[in-house]
């Protein structure tokens, strides 16, 4: 094994994919121009040409329904968007379209079409270049969503997204993209559907999602000095939506904390909150809890968005809460801040 | 709008069988939509029906330009599109009696009836949804290099929407040889045009893309829009690059459902279309060029027969069982 960022990983992948299979292209607003989507596409336009790595119009619905159409035609092809935000504009295409597209066939039909949407934060992002919305494409039947945490799932359900003969949406956050984790170098598929243990423990689950499970391992070794020993779980997939690995931690742990990388309300963490409690009420011994968003647009300075997303702190009260334990002191603990990655300008 | 003025000319006679196969698709199409009005009171066809009743040339047109292996995509008033690409009325009526044999198995009804095995790929009940899928679809051919071709026939309330004029632009940039087909009858629901366009003439805006324009200067002779289509299918090949024809057309019935809806427009408007029915048009072409009224009425006959069939085969078979409800969200691979 060997040490890859995320970032590699989601390259790697992709250049194994566009190798073992030549339906397989990338395209997008600036997909092989300098930045290459912040290294996510780095050499493939040098690799395998402009006509596998291309550069499109900003029509995002028009570049939506042609990779459905390109899907139908034969080819594989991965949609890259640099904000999950610009997203919006083709929720027809993902909605009415591309998302019924299997029902209105009887399963006959295939739409090998994935789509890449980064998360951005931080150093003024605000709120429209900071969305997640994967609550929003759980929500519909039909569209496949994956949110991978660690670089290895990265790169083994990004291969398993293009080798879906489904529509899949690969939400990736921008911080993640520097997390460095073990990532075999031969190609593999992280299957879509269960979830995984970031971190066994056996006090409290907490099943967090993308960059939330970033937060909720450090708020797992803070806890771990105070003598709480938490779990957290990474559903990866998050439609459909496999709740087997969350709800066997929760029945070991008997406690569970949902920390989505989202708003609160009508999310995902209320269908992780609701299927726990319907699958571990008899064993639960505190309610459900979830964190989230503030319930507000994202806003652009600093000190209001720090108060914006929870973070590990966050998490370690809401474990206290639960297991109803003093306050542990984090005057001295250091918690995670993107400046010592960037610096901005955007 | 003015009436269309091109009459039935010597210039337009392609080889007889190619007239005689054009007039059997527009007679099937005719017919069948004959059997929905005289059947959709008896409330068993539970599905909005958009008509094709006076525009059936252009979806005839188009698909005998095409070969079959080609592909198309359409809206929600697909009927005439669905029988000319198909030429399968069982699985239609199936579909619009919301049954087993239908193309869906009743699951898509009549907005979204689709038959990719035939090459009809998708149509869709969200104007203008369907235009940026071919693009794709033609630029996969092109990938490909497996020689079909790809149309999508939309309306012309497809104009206003940004998924048009983004689909348009992106297949020009990207010199992707689609074909798109504007079936212009004036009207969106009961909006004339002339209300809802900044513009006078689609053609000379779209002229001023990197694309091929073609005109059926307001014929409703299937011949002339099959050549028309038959040019810019050549011309978009040929030069890697789009093609936009531009159809008038006249819709006889409403928007939706089987009255007319003579209210939104004079009787005079109506009648002049009328004249040039593409039927009327058709079978004059047959009959001056020798064909027998009898022999005529004979092949009509035998589509009237197979529709006949087709509905009443429709009809007897069985509803899909619940078990179809959950089936199909995702693909399913063959057994």
């Amino acid at each position: 094994m060997r040490a890859l960022s995320y970032c590699d990983a989601l390259r790697e992948a992709q250049a194994q994919e566009m190798d073992r299979d030549p339906a397989v292209f990338v395209y997008g607003i600036g997909c092989p121009t300098r930045d290459k989507v912040f290294g996510s596409l780095a050499g493939l336009v040098e690799r395998f040409g402009p006509d596998r790595c291309m550069d499109t119009p900003i029509s995002e619905e028009a570049m939506t329904g042609f990779g459905f159409g390109a899907a139908l035609g034969g080819l594989r092809p991965i949609h890259v968007h640099i904000r999950v935000d610009f997203l919006i504009l083709a929720m027809n295409q993902l909605v009415n379209m591309i998302s019924t597209y299997a029902y209105s066939t009887l399963g006959r039909g295939r739409v090998p079409l994935t789509i890449r949407g980064v998360v951005g934060r931080g150093w003024g992002q605000g709120y429209q270049h900071s969305k997640s919305l994967h609550s929003l494409f759980a929500h519909i039947p039909g569209l496949k969503v994956v949110a991978p945490t660690r670089a290895r799932d990265a790169k083994g359900l990004l291969t398993a997204a293009i080798r879906d003969d489904n529509p899949v949406i690969v939400i990736e956050h921008r911080w993640l993209y520097w997390a460095e984790d073990d990532v075999p170098e031969e190609p593999y598929e992280t299957p879509i559907g269960p979830g995984a243990v970031l971190r066994a423990g056996s006090d409290l689950t907490v099943v967090a999602t993308s960059w939330m499970g970033v937060e909720a391992l450090r708020a797992a070794e803070i806890l771990q000095r105070v003598g709480v020993n938490i779990e957290v779980v990474d559903p990866r997939t998050l439609a459909p939506f496999d709740d087997t690995v969350a709800v066997a931690s929760v029945r070991k742990t008997r406690h569970c904390l949902v920390a989505d990388n989202d708003w609160i309300a009508c999310g995902f963490g209320a269908e992780v909150a609701a299927r726990v409690a319907e699958k571990c009420f008899s064993v639960l011994r505190s309610p459900v809890r979830r964190l989230g968003w503030a319930p507000t647009p994202c806003p652009t300075v600093r000190c209001l968005e720090d108060e914006f997303y929870p973070n590990a702190a966050t998490i370690v009260r809401a474990v206290e809460r639960a297991l109803e334990l003093p306050p542990t002191d984090l005057s001295g603990e250091d918690f995670y801040s993107h400046e010592r990655h960037f610096r901005g300008p955007f | 709008m003015s009436a269309p003025a091109v009459p039935v000319s010597r210039a337009a006679y392609s080889s007889e069988e190619l007239s005689l196969d054009l007039y059997r698709r527009l007679y099937l199409i005719r017919a069948a939509e004959r059997r929905i009005i005289e059947h959709y009171g008896e409330d068993e066809m539970r599905t909005p029906m958009h008509m094709s009743v006076g525009q059936e040339a252009v979806s005839v047109g188009l698909c005998s330009a095409l070969a079959p292996e080609d592909q198309v995509y359409g809206s929600y008033r697909s009927h005439a599109l669905f029988l000319a690409k198909t030429n399968d009325p069982e699985r239609f009526f199936g579909e619009l009696y919301g049954r087993v044999n239908g193309t869906a198995r009743g699951k898509a009804g009549s907005m979204h009836l689709a038959a990719p095995d035939a090459g009809l790929l998708c149509a869709s009940a969200v104007v203008g949804s369907t235009i940026p899928a071919a693009v794709g679809t033609a630029f996969a051919n092109q990938r490909l290099r497996n020689g079909k071709r790809c149309a999508v026939l939309f309306g012309d309330g497809a104009l206003e929407e940004g998924g048009f004029w983004e689909s348009l632009n992106a297949a020009c940039a990207m010199r992707i040889p689609v074909v798109f087909v504007c079936e212009d009858n004036g009207y969106a629901v009961h909006t004339p045009k002339t209300v809802r366009h900044g513009f006078d003439r689609i053609l000379d805006v779209v002229a001023q893309f990197r694309c091929g324009v073609f005109s059926t200067e307001g014929s409703t002779d299937v011949e002339v829009i099959r050549r028309s289509v038959a040019a810019a299918l050549q011309c978009s090949a040929g030069g890697s690059i789009p093609a936009f024809v531009h159809v008038l057309t006249h819709r006889y019935l409403d928007h939706i459902g089987i009255e007319a809806d003579r209210d939104i427009r004079s009787v005079g408007e109506d009648r002049r279309w009328r004249v040039h029915d593409p039927l009327v048009l058709q079978r004059s072409r047959l009959t001056l060029s020798g064909y027998e009224a009898a022999d005529l009425q004979a092949e009509e006959r035998q589509i009237e027969e197979r529709i006949e069939a087709a509905l009443w085969r429709a009809r007897a078979a069985p509803a899909p069982g619940p078990e179809e409800l959950l089936a199909g969200v995702f693909h399913e691979a063959a057994a």
